[in-house]
């Protein structure tokens, strides 16, 4: 047998006193299976050490919450017996490695999170953050993420509804592929992964077992350097074929009472699958490694538990159903094997050629996992905002921030998404929220992701309620109740005393703003050492929201709709530039500090917006975020084809009033004959409202002088897009 | 009217595809397995897109060989009524009951959005309700839907008035802008716009409606 040296525990990402704990857990030295196996399953992508801490302190639950963290995916209750599940998930390191097959794995891996819990995926989303966009890696890594997104997605029938991208020279060496799953299942047919009982079959199903991405989990557990790209092997290939193939025969199988425990083979493959199963389930496990289905031959123990070949389950079965099982396989022309059993000795016993070569207690490799309290510096938040130019042209700036690459129209990356496919897509993307119909009722998800990564740099805290809120607001603009989060947290290396501070306050403020709105944290992922040669990106804690309408036929949409409708702000306008797009892209500055969240006025104001959209008095809502409220004009202008004359309220300052970014606004556009009438009850209400001008025309016209085709923003809008990935737009610099 | 959708494996837009079909008659659609090698009893045979056996080799080339293309050939040859969306026009191609190819968009990317056609021809059973000439929008999800075809082909398809819908804006490079044809006996129809997912108001329109009320008309 091998012995093991410093050397392989720091090949396998473990540190001196971690491995102590394995030999003292172990009662004995671990052979090198049993390393990669701790390895792995101790992995921070695994295990959340660094995180678990703090995360318990999120609120998961609600009258509506089936099934909060802790299962593949978390599960809400959406009314008349139709369950909704929900998970997000990052793909960042193999992503930047192999951008094709690292963001198409990324979604393969989400949708069977999600379907191995019983639902049809029936909506994808994305939360993208590149490097700057004269970085000479961006375009080859915008081009590979958006086609791998979309060969996958477009291949399994599920459309892709919509999401964020986002540019940035912090994720130069680093980008972010978080991709989001929203499947629908019957709420008393959810799979849970929990293999109860001793003595039932454990089958294996779907692709074979190859050596590819081997320690994907322990990779996506470190920091970068210039020898990552070199990485290349441990990133798998997805197969969507096969797993539209896995998807049908599952939801074959699971309509039969067939099945104990299923559990997707995701990060650290057969190993964490089988260990985790038998943890929920409090018993034990033993695998015979001969009998799994195998790509390539002479794979040893070590390559066939930590191989992450995608498209594969693992699934525990009643006994004696074991052929039915298998016909369903052998119909979509999968690969089925019994591979072992459950037992009732709570150990994870792997046998290979005859011998056992793995024995370890479960909870070794669950409960016992080291969790670190992590030293932290708490975040200094900046305040204030710079000075700024108080002559700049409204209009031009308007036309610039419009065109510039975190604010220009995404069409060039939705329109390679199929995000028609399943006949339900009632909005698509370049709206607050999508919405997709649950088939067959008059009912509607709402779905979104949201973060602001220059506000959780500048503040933490206030980052982190704000991304919860931003969700909450864009689910609410469209006239949905906004139900649960999942949240994906992409950090730096968690050692670094302020990076630690960043999630601590990060998890802190979107607890806080959870709380508040009433709207729980249902499942998630953390992604941490997201750094290149020690430099970090910004924080990203990117947050999914899900959100139900009761009748999809009271639903608001960003297009203003008619000539002459009154556009009115709602909320509080103080005029807050400080991180505002407008001081990045005129001004030039990254400075002051984060919008203030005020969360009792978040609730007020988007309780009034819903309540109005779902009496059906307003069809037509706008959220205020980057980019402030001439941004918002511009872009239900445009979305509606129809323009506006408009002019500013309250505050002085022309350019804060226009382009600050404060929380917990909304534009609606409504009739002249319902105008009046929205205004008093909010006044009545004590909410902030402003009537700002009127639709009509094709131009935006600013008090009365200031003039702006519409067509001409359309131009910078739609343009840099293509231009930039066309290599016209911006020269690359070495 | 009775109609079967063919599901191949990867087929995925087999359930929009009978959504659609169900909404229209108000029949229930056959879902007919790839490995049955009979149809049954119907008067339209509808090939769903997606991506057959993942279309890993050439689009189509591999639904071609599987077991139930014998009868769908058998009822195309009887004068049956088949219809080829997306995939379903790709695999009617392989299979030589459509003349020409599909091959990648011209831009090499893949392409999701709405796009405006012209009804080119209303002599047949798929068109007979639309006005000739009339503008259409249907959407379009394909990477391969770059149709190509010699060029006597492509002359005899436009002397026959078999070219039926032309790309307004064409989005994939298609020869002549042609978004869907028509086979000699009349009774095979491909195109690459997807009819099925406008049929409901509240998904962005009603434009293939007729494509379907024309089938209704002439094969109740």
């Amino acid at each position: 047998m091998t012995n093991i040296t410093p050397e392989m525990i720091r090949e396998h990402g473990l540190d001196d006193s971690e491995y102590a704990r394995i030999k003292k857990l172990l009662g004995r030295d671990a052979n090198l299976v049993e390393l990669g196996v701790f390895s792995v399953m101790w992995s921070e992508h695994c295990s959340y050490k660094s995180t678990r801490a703090h995360l318990k302190k999120l609120p998961t639950k609600a009258p509506w919450v089936i099934q909060g963290p802790g299962e593949n995916a978390g599960v809400i209750d959406i009314g008349d017996g139709d369950a909704c599940i929900f998970k997000m998930e990052s793909h960042n390191h193999p992503s930047f490695i192999e951008p094709y097959q690292g963001a198409a794995t990324g979604v393969g891996g989400i949708m069977r999170d999600v379907f191995t819990m019983g639902a049809r995926p029936i909506a994808m989303m994305n939360a993208l953050r590149f490097g700057a966009p004269e970085h000479p890696k961006t375009r080859h890594l915008v081009s590979g993420v958006v086609s791998g997104i979309g060969g996958y997605g477009n291949c399994m029938g599920v459309p892709t509804v919509g999401g964020e991208v986002n540019f940035h020279r912090s994720y130069n060496g680093n980008i972010l592929v978080n991709a989001m799953c929203v499947g629908l299942a019957r709420a008393d047919k959810i799979f849970l992964s929990a293999a109860k009982g001793a003595g039932n079959p454990v089958v294996y199903v779907g692709s074979k077992t190859g050596r590819d991405g081997i320690h994907g989990a322990t990779m996506a557990s470190a920091e970068f350097d210039d020898a990552s790209e070199e990485k290349r092997p441990t990133v798998q290939v997805g197969d969507p074929f096969t797993e539209k193939l896995l998807l049908e025969a599952c939801l074959e199988l699971m309509a039969t009472d067939a099945i104990i425990a299923i559990q997707d083979m995701g990060a650290a493959g057969l190993t964490s699958s089988s260990a985790e199963m038998a943890d929920k389930g409090g018993s034990g496990i033993e695998l015979d490694l001969d009998k799994v289905p195998q790509r390539e031959a002479n794979m040893t123990a070590y390559d066939m538990l930590l191989s992450e070949s995608q498209e594969r389950m693992l699934a525990v079965l009643k006994p004696g159903r074991e052929d039915q099982a298998r016909k369903i396989f052998e119909k979509w022309e999968l690969d089925f094997a019994v591979i072992g059993v459950t037992t009732d000795t709570s150990r994870f016993v792997v046998k290979h050629k005859g011998a056992i070569v793995a024995d370890i207690p479960v909870t070794a490799l669950s409960d016992e996992a080291p969790v670190y309290e992590r030293p932290f510096t708490r975040p200094t938040p900046l305040n204030g905002a710079p000075a700024h130019d108080k002559k700049k042209n409204v209009l031009a700036s308007l036309q610039e921030i419009l065109g510039a690459p975190d604010m220009a129209s995404r069409r060039w990356v939705w329109e390679q998404y199929d995000h028609t496919v399943m006949a339900d897509t009632l909005q698509r993307p370049g709206g607050d929220a999508a919405v997709v119909r649950v088939h067959g009722t008059k009912k509607g998800l709402a779905i979104t992701t949201d973060v602001t990564p220059r506000y959780a740099k500048a503040d933490p805290h206030e980052g982190g309620k704000q991304a919860v809120a931003e969700a909450w607001r864009n689910l609410t603009a469209v006239g949905a109740t906004p139900l649960a989060v999942t949240d994906n947290l992409n950090y730096g290396n968690p050692q670094k005393l302020e990076i630690m501070g960043q999630i601590v306050a990060g998890i802190d403020g979107i607890g806080e703003a959870c709380r508040a709105l009433d709207f729980p944290v249902i499942g998630g992922n953390c992604s941490l050492y997201n750094e290149t040669n020690g430099e970090g990106i910004l924080p990203t804690p990117a947050i999914g929201g899900v959100g139900i309408l009761k009748n999809v036929d009271r639903m608001a949409t960003i297009a203003f709709k008619r000539q002459n409708d009154v556009v009115i702000l709602i909320g509080e306008t103080k005029g807050h530039l400080g991180q505002s797009i407008y001081l990045r892209e005129i001004e030039g500055k990254e400075e002051g500090g984060a919008p203030k969240v005020y969360l009792a006025a978040e609730k007020k104001n988007g309780d009034f917006v819903r309540g109005l959209i779902e009496r059906g008095r307003v069809d037509t809502v706008h959220d205020i975020s980057d980019g402030g409220v001439l941004v918002a004009i511009a872009e239900m202008a445009l979305a509606g084809n129809i323009g506006a004359t408009v002019g500013q309220a309250e505050i002085a300052e022309a350019i804060a009033f226009w382009f600050g970014e404060d929380q917990a606004r909304y534009l609606i556009a409504v009739p002249f004959s319902e105008a009046e009438k929205i205004v008093a009850e909010a006044r009545a209400a004590y909410i902030f409202v402003a009537e700002l001008g009127k639709t009509g025309g094709d131009a935006l016209i600013l008090d009365d002088k200031d003039s702006l085709p519409l067509a001409r923003l359309r131009e910078r809008h739609e343009g840099w897009f293509p231009r930039f990935m066309a290599g016209e737009e911006i020269p690359l610099t070495n | 009217m009775k109609s079967a959708v063919i599901v191949f494996p990867a087929s995925n837009c087999d359930r929009d595809a009978a959504v659609a079909l169900e909404q229209m008659t108000g029949n229930k659609t056959h879902m007919v397995w790839h490995q049955d090698s009979e149809l049954p009893e119907v008067d339209l045979v509808l090939l769903p897109g997606g991506f057959s056996y993942g279309d890993y080799l050439r689009c189509g080339a591999m639904a071609n060989q599987s077991k139930i293309m014998g009868a769908i050939k058998a009822h195309a040859h009887k004068g049956g009524a088949v219809l080829g969306v997306c995939n379903g026009f790709q695999v009617l191609t392989e299979s030589g009951l459509l003349p020409g190819a599909l091959m990648r968009n011209a831009g090499l990317k893949f392409v999701c959005k709405p796009v405006a056609l012209s009804v080119e021809e209303t002599q047949s059973v798929f068109t007979r309700k639309y006005d000739k000439g009339q503008s259409v929008t249907f959407p379009v999800a394909h990477g391969e839907g770059n149709y190509v075809a010699d060029a006597e082909t492509l002359d005899r398809l436009e002397g026959e008035g078999r070219v039926m819908f032309r790309y307004q804006d064409n989005p994939n490079g298609s020869a002549r802008n042609i978004a869907g044809i028509l086979n000699e006996k009349r009774n095979v129809m491909g195109l690459m716009p997807h009819p099925e997912r406008v049929v409901d108001d509240a998904l962005g329109g009603t434009d293939g409606r007729a494509l379907f009320q024309s089938l209704i008309e002439t094969l109740s």
